[in-house]
C-alpha cells in the first residue's frame, strides 16, 4: 500500500478547550488510484491532509497514530525530511488558487522554483520544465504564459497552473483539497478530466477532498465518508454511492438534488447541524441527528463508539444490522416512486 | 397564466471602467447586463443560471432596484420603476425583498436577531396585529428557529441558521417577490437541503414569487418552475423546467447540463461536452452571438449577426432560444471535447 494512515488522531489546544479534529482515522491509498474524502465543513478532511503533509504547528497540535508513505513513517519525521518530501513526493492543490499563488512572482518562476529546489536543476532547465508543465495541463501558448502573473490568469487557468506546480516533480501522492469548489461547472469538468488524464499518465495516488458526491462519482475509485473527525463509511465509489450503509451517507445523498431525480419531491436532508468538535457527542457522534436511533435504543448509540465494520472492504460505523438497513432503504425507495 | 409581477425589458447595466493617470476618464465599460428581457409572474419561481461573471447578480440587484439601470426598463406591476426616486420606491421596497449569498456579511453583527428581523417593519412602518415583537417570534418559528433566540446575536448561530434569519427578515414585510441571490451556495450540503426545503415550503404556503439566482443547475431544477440561462449579460435560453432540462436547444445550455457531475450512478449516461476556456471579458464582449468563441457550431454568421431570443420550430410555448444553429431536439449521444488539454 502506498499511503497507509493508521489510527490518526489530531487534537488542537484552544482557549475554549481541546478540539478533537480527527479521532482514530485509518485509510489507505494505492498508487494510481483516487480516494475521495467526503464530508461537511469541520469533519476533519483538511486537517487530515495537513497532517499527511506535516504542516500542523507542533506547539498547538497533538498528533498521534501513524502515517506511512511507501513504508516510511511520516509522523515524527524530521523537518528536513518533510521538506524533502513536500512538493517532491507529496504535493497539494488548494481550493482557492488565487490565495495560494504568490501575486509578486510570475507563474513560471513559481513552478521553476519547486523544480530547482527538489531536483537541483539549472535555472534554464527548470524554466523549460515549467513551460513543459504548463503545456501538459493545457494552458495555451505556454511560452508566453510562463512569464505572466497570477492576476493575468482566469480562475480555471490558475487552477491549471496550481496543478502544473504540484506535478512538476512527479509526486507519488497528490492531495487535492476541494480543487474545483471555487470554479464554474464547465471549468470544473475540465479540471476533473485533466486530473484523471494526468493520473493515467503518471500513476500517482490522489486524495480528493470534496463535499460534492457528483465529483466523487466522476473521479474517485474509493470513498471515505467523514463525520466529526471520524470515518463513518468506507468502500469503493460504486459500493458507497449505490448501496450506502451509514445513515449520514443516506442524508448526504438525500440532500443533493440530481438532474435525474424526479422533480417536486422534497429533499431528504439530515436534520440539525454538525456537532462541536470540543464536545463530541458520546458513542456514535452522529446519534443526535440520526433518525434511526430508536430502532436500537439510546443506550446502544450513546454507549461505546462504533468502529468501521467489517474491517476491510465496504464498511460503516453504525450498529444497525445490515438487513435492517436494506429494509429501510427499500422502504424509502418505494416511497419515492409512488 | 397568472399576472406579470416584474418585467425587465431591454435591460442594460454598464459599469464604467476608468483609466489614465491624473484625470480618471472613462476608458470603457463592463457590459454586466446588456439587453435582457425577463418576466417573473406572480407566485412562480424563475431560476437564473449562468457561470460567474455572466451578470446574474447584477440582474438580481437591478430587479430589486438596488442598482439603477443604464438602459431599458424595469416595471413592477405595470409601473415603470427603472429610474424611480427613493421616495417613489418606498412602497415597493417592502414588496420586493432580497436574500443574500453570504449569511455572515449580510447580518449586522452588533444587532440582535430580534432587531435585525424587526428592522424592515420599522422602516416600512408596518404594525402587525399583536405587535412587531410577537411577529418576529412568529417568523422565527416559521423559519425553524427557536423564538427564544430573539435576543441573541448573529455570531451565536451557524451558517444555516443565519441564512434562516435572513429569510425571516425578508418575510417580515410580507413581500410578493423575493430575489434570492445564491442563497444556499455558501452552506454545507445537508444544510443547503434544509434551506431549500424551507424556501419551497414558504412558496407553497405564502405564494411568494422567487427570482432564484444560482450556479448549481441541479438546485435550480429542483427549485424553479421556469429557468433562464444567462451568458455574458444576455439570456440565451428560457423555458419551463421540463423543456429546458430535457430538450435544451442552445449549445451553451447543453454544455452546462452535460458538465454537471451526477452522484446518481443509475442515471442514464449523458453525452459529454467539454467547453474550452473561460467566459470572455464583459468589457469587450464578442460580436454577434457572444457564445461563439466557445461554441463548436459557430460559423461566419454567428460573428456578424446577433441571434434573437425566439421560439424555435417544434418548441413548447414559452421556450425561447437565441441561436442560429440550435441543437437537435433528439440529442444525439456523442462526445464533444473542446479542451485542448484533453485532445489525443
Amino acid at each position: 500500500m502506498f499511503l497507509e494512515v493508521n489510527d490518526l488522531t489530531v487534537d488542537f489546544h484552544t482557549e475554549d478547550g481541546v478540539v478533537h479534529a480527527v479521532d482514530g482515522l485509518s485509510f489507505e491509498v494505492e498508487r494510481g488510484s483516487t480516494l475521495g474524502i467526503v464530508g461537511e465543513s469541520g469533519s476533519g478532511k483538511s486537517v487530515t491532509n495537513l497532517a499527511v503533509l506535516g504542516l500542523h504547528n507542533p506547539e498547538t497540535s497533538k498528533i498521534s497514530g501513524s502515517i506511512k508513505l511507501d513504508g516510511k513513517e511520516l509522523l515524527g519525521a524530521s523537518r528536513s525530511t518533510m521538506e524533502r518530501l513536500r512538493g517532491n513526493e507529496i504535493a497539494m492543490i488548494f481550493q482557492d488558487p488565487l490565495t495560494s499563488l504568490s501575486p509578486f512572482h510570475s507563474i513560471g518562476a513559481q513552478i521553476a522554483e519547486v523544480y530547482r529546489k527538489h531536483k537541483g536543476a539549472s535555472k534554464s532547465a527548470a524554466w523549460d520544465r515549467a513551460i513543459e508543465m504548463l503545456d501538459r495541463v493545457g494552458i495555451p501558448q505556454p511560452k508566453v504564459r510562463v512569464d505572466h502573473y497570477p492576476h493575468q490568469f482566469s480562475g480555471g487557468m490558475r487552477q491549471r497552473a496550481m496543478i502544473a506546480m504540484a506535478l512538476v516533480c512527479d509526486p507519488g501522492l497528490l492531495i487535492a483539497d476541494e480543487p474545483t469548489t471555487a470554479l464554474d461547472v464547465t471549468v470544473q469538468a475540465q479540471i476533473l478530466d485533466l486530473l484523471r488524464d494526468l493520473q493515467e499518465q503518471s500513476g500517482s495516488a490522489i486524495i480528493l477532498v470534496t463535499h460534492d458526491l457528483g465529483v466523487v462519482a466522476s473521479t474517485a475509485h474509493d470513498v471515505l465518508v467523514m463525520y466529526a473527525g471520524r470515518a463513518v463509511e468506507r468502500g469503493t465509489m460504486r459500493e458507497v454511492l449505490r448501496e450506502p450503509r451509514h445513515p449520514y451517507t443516506w442524508g448526504l445523498l438525500g440532500s443533493m438534488p440530481s438532474l435525474a431525480h424526479p422533480v417536486d419531491v422534497p429533499l431528504r436532508p439530515v436534520r440539525g447541524t454538525p456537532p462541536s468538535l470540543i464536545n463530541v457527542p458520546p458513542g456514535c457522534p452522529f446519534h443526535p441527528r440520526c433518525d434511526y436511533m430508536e430502532l436500537l435504543g439510546r443506550e446502544v448509540c450513546t454507549g461505546e463508539r462504533p468502529e468501521l465494520s467489517p474491517h476491510r472492504g465496504h464498511g460503516d460505523a453504525c450498529y444497525l444490522p445490515l438487513k435492517q438497513k436494506a429494509e429501510i432503504r427499500a422502504r424509502a425507495a418505494g416511497k419515492e416512486t409512488t | 397564466m397568472t399576472e406579470k409581477l416584474l418585467e425587465l425589458s431591454g435591460l442594460e447595466k454598464h459599469f464604467p471602467v476608468r483609466g489614465g493617470s491624473f484625470i480618471k476618464r472613462q476608458v470603457g465599460a463592463v457590459h454586466a447586463v446588456d439587453g435582457l428581457d425577463l418576466v417573473v409572474h406572480e407566485g412562480e419561481t424563475l431560476g437564473l443560471v449562468g457561470e460567474s461573471g455572466c451578470g446574474k447578480s447584477t440582474t438580481g440587484r437591478l430587479a430589486a432596484r438596488l442598482l439603477e439601470p443604464t438602459g431599458g426598463t424595469i416595471s413592477y406591476r405595470g409601473a415603470d420603476i427603472s429610474h424611480a426616486s427613493r421616495r417613489a420606491l418606498k412602497p415597493i421596497r417592502s414588496e420586493i425583498q432580497m436574500i443574500f449569498q453570504d449569511p455572515y456579511s449580510s447580518l449586522n453583527p452588533r444587532h440582535t436577531v430580534g432587531s435585525i428581523i424587526k428592522g424592515p417593519m420599522e422602516i416600512n412602518g408596518i404594525d402587525p396585529p399583536g405587535g412587531r415583537e410577537a411577529r418576529v417570534r412568529e417568523l422565527l418559528e416559521i423559519v425553524g428557529l427557536n423564538p427564544e433566540h430573539y435576543n441573541r446575536f448573529p455570531h451565536e448561530f451557524s451558517g444555516g441558521q443565519r441564512q434562516r434569519i435572513g429569510v425571516a427578515r425578508a418575510l417580515s414585510v410580507n413581500p410578493k417577490l423575493i430575489i434570492a441571490d445564491e442563497p444556499v451556495s455558501a452552506l454545507d450540503v445537508s444544510i443547503q437541503a434544509q434551506v431549500i426545503n424551507l424556501l419551497q415550503q414558504l412558496q407553497r404556503e405564502l405564494g411568494i414569487a422567487f427570482l432564484f439566482i444560482a450556479h448549481d443547475l441541479a438546485v435550480v431544477r429542483h427549485f424553479s418552475q421556469r429557468v433562464a440561462v444567462m451568458y455574458l449579460g444576455k439570456i440565451v435560453e428560457i423555458a419551463d423546467r421540463e423543456s429546458l432540462y430535457e430538450q435544451p436547444r442552445h449549445p451553451y445550455t447543453h454544455a452546462l447540463l452535460s458538465a454537471v457531475p451526477d452522484p446518481d450512478l443509475d442515471a442514464p449516461p449523458r453525452e459529454r461536452i467539454r467547453l474550452a476556456g473561460d467566459v470572455p471579458s464583459p468589457i469587450n464582449p464578442p460580436s454577434g452571438c457572444r457564445f461563439r468563441t466557445r461554441c463548436w457550431k459557430a460559423q461566419d454568421k454567428c460573428a456578424t449577426e446577433e441571434p434573437p431570443l425566439v421560439r424555435l420550430d417544434g418548441n413548447r410555448d414559452g421556450h425561447l432560444t437565441a441561436c442560429h444553429f440550435p441543437e437537435d431536439q433528439a440529442t444525439a449521444g456523442r462526445d464533444i471535447v473542446l479542451d485542448p488539454a484533453l485532445k489525443d
